[in-house]
């Protein structure tokens, strides 16, 4: 009984959920002057047009690649550093370690616009303009810290026992770590890896400061639908409706490791 | 609960300190630069002291719109931290269902922001709009160009459409962190599924809740491109928030100075808040558990 009405508000909560995106998916199928000059529940004037211009268009297409290669750098870069720096602070004192650990979430913590400035500078003085690996890097500021902080959160939520019983079974600390450790948890790995590629994904501000062409993301072209005419509301919802799949495809991936427990005791 | 001391350990965190502070501490010197100088033109600035930060802490436009901040950030803590703890508990634990709720709940996660502004923009027009006539046939009067009221109805609708999905993620995969042991013991006491919940999933969900809370605290607090393309701070100034406030005074006026000034007062009011969060939610737990 009870577990029936739990499923129907969720998806009652899905379906609410869904209402905008169906928008933008809807508006995606029209043209821009379909889409301002009447209200339509459905398509009526079915228009491929505005999908058939990013995926032919280079300028368009490309956005999406640049994106997806400085987003897979900086969540790589990301796992493999947070990893081991949340173990050491779930499971070690040292010095300045909780200075330290908040120290890295107050990365997270100032307004954005007034560091653009600074930030091309300091990336034009190392030459880094316009490359993927510089927006990789300048979105570990935000990224770093997250995966460090989810990370620690669920490895102190598994008891240290195991961690001393594998240490006087003989395990060196890097084959404990990888082989034991990190398949504890797999839920909050998964967690991570997801929301490290969505925050990065979605940020604009730097992503466009320290690009001009090459390395140019989607979310930057996306701007451009905003000309002299107004904006393209057709196909920046075909840009927008695009821009989900890569994301969508990450979570199918991780879904395992999000969603299955484990049990205790297997060491 | 002891940690092991150990200071070997910093090891383990040195590569994440060296790649954070590689792009973080220049880039925050630079803009506490900016904040003591008056920027005339390129090589051309003079040494103005505490005048800039005088000056905007005196400007009530800005008090105005830290308030707006305070009252959006409170609203939209208030929906979507219980909101989304509850999705998480209603989530299907195995089956198609989980792929199926993972990646729906992803999906607004994902659209760019200015771009989510823009499709609410339309979403909620009353002309064109799903939203907009849904609620105008229904016989409420409804127009977030217009009215005040709507506009922040309209931003706080989005923001928990938009982030909703972060707390439940981050929530079920803190459930589904709980070893199954403890549910067996929870069995075999005969404890309610509240007792279950408050004595057990609450406390061993503390970390991820508390960093779900911490990123929901700071990113509404500093939401900028949603609401900037949705109501562009109006009508009037009902929806200026002070992050709407902070660009308009550095890009719209050039004024780099005061613009850094506010920029660093804001950053230390969310640190500040953040830390006292982060402080009451570490006793909490430690409460807990005792």
């Amino acid at each position: 009984m009870k577990g029936k009405k739990k499923t129907i508000a969720l998806v009652i909560y899905f379906g609410l959920l869904f209402l905008p995106i169906y928008w933008m998916i809807n508006m995606s199928l029209r043209t821009n002057a379909d889409i301002l000059a009447s209200f339509a529940l459905f398509p009526i004037d079915l228009t491929f047009a505005n999908y058939i211009k990013i995926f032919t268009d280079a300028s368009w297409y490309s956005g999406y690649i640049n994106s997806m290669i400085y987003v897979s750098i900086n969540t790589l870069i990301s796992l493999a550093t947070a990893l081991p720096a949340a173990y050491a602070f779930s499971r070690y004192q040292f010095m300045g370690d909780k200075h330290l650990f908040f120290w890295l979430l107050t990365n997270r913590m100032a307004p954005a616009a007034v560091f653009a400035l600074p930030f091309f500078q300091l990336y034009s003085a190392l030459h880094l303009i316009d490359t993927h690996i510089a927006v990789a890097l300048a979105h570990c500021l935000f990224n770093i810290p997250l995966a460090v902080w989810i990370l620690e959160g669920f490895m102190s939520g598994i008891p240290r026992e195991i961690d001393e019983t594998a240490f006087i079974d003989g395990y060196s600390f890097p084959r404990f770590f990888i082989t034991i450790f990190i398949p504890l948890i797999r839920a909050g790995v998964g967690v991570t890896a997801f929301f490290c590629f969505m925050f990065s994904w979605v940020e604009l501000l730097l992503a466009r400061t320290l690009t001009v062409t090459d390395a140019k993301p989607i979310v930057a072209t996306m701007t451009r639908t905003i000309s002299a005419t107004g904006l393209d509301y057709g196909l920046l919802a075909a840009a927008g409706v695009l821009t989900i799949v890569p994301g969508a495809l990450v979570i199918w991936f991780v879904r395992n490791y999000m969603a299955k427990g484990f049990a205790l005791g297997r060491v | 609960m002891d940690k092991w001391e150990n200071n070997k350990a910093w090891f383990l965190v040195m590569p994440v300190c060296a790649f954070v502070a590689f792009s973080a501490i220049i880039p925050l010197m630079t803009v506490v630069n900016y904040s003591v100088q008056d920027i005339i033109g390129p090589g051309a600035h003079v040494f103005v002291g505490t005048d800039w930060f005088n000056k905007v802490l005196h400007d009530y436009r800005l008090h105005d719109a830290l308030w707006r901040q305070f009252l959006f950030s409170g609203l939209v803590l208030l929906i979507e931290m219980p909101l989304g703890i509850l999705i998480a508990l209603a989530m299907p634990k195995r089956g198609w269902g989980v792929p199926f709720s993972l990646v729906t709940l992803a999906l607004p996660l994902l659209i760019p922001w200015n771009t989510i502004g823009t499709i609410w923009f339309i979403f909620t027009r009353p002309d064109i709009g799903l939203f907009g006539s849904a609620i105008n046939s229904l016989g409420v009067a409804f127009d977030h160009t217009r009215r005040p009221l709507d506009a922040w109805a309209t931003l706080v609708l989005m923001e928990a459409w938009h982030w909703t999905p972060l707390v439940a993620l981050l929530a079920y995969a803190g459930l589904r962190a709980i070893p199954e042991v403890y549910y067996q013991a929870a069995k075999i006491d005969g404890a309610s599924p509240w007792a279950t919940f408050y004595y057990i999933q609450l406390p061993k969900m503390r970390g991820v809740l508390t960093i779900a809370l911490l990123l929901r605290f700071m990113d509404s607090f500093l939401i900028y491109a949603e609401p900037f393309v949705l109501t562009g701070g109006g009508p009037g100034n009902a929806t200026t928030f002070l992050s709407i406030y902070v660009v308009k005074l550095a890009l719209g006026q050039f004024d780099l100075g005061p613009a850094a000034a506010i920029s660093l007062i804001y950053f230390l009011i969310v640190l500040l808040l953040s830390f006292i969060f982060y402080q009451v939610l570490q006793r909490v737990g430690k409460g807990e558990k005792a």
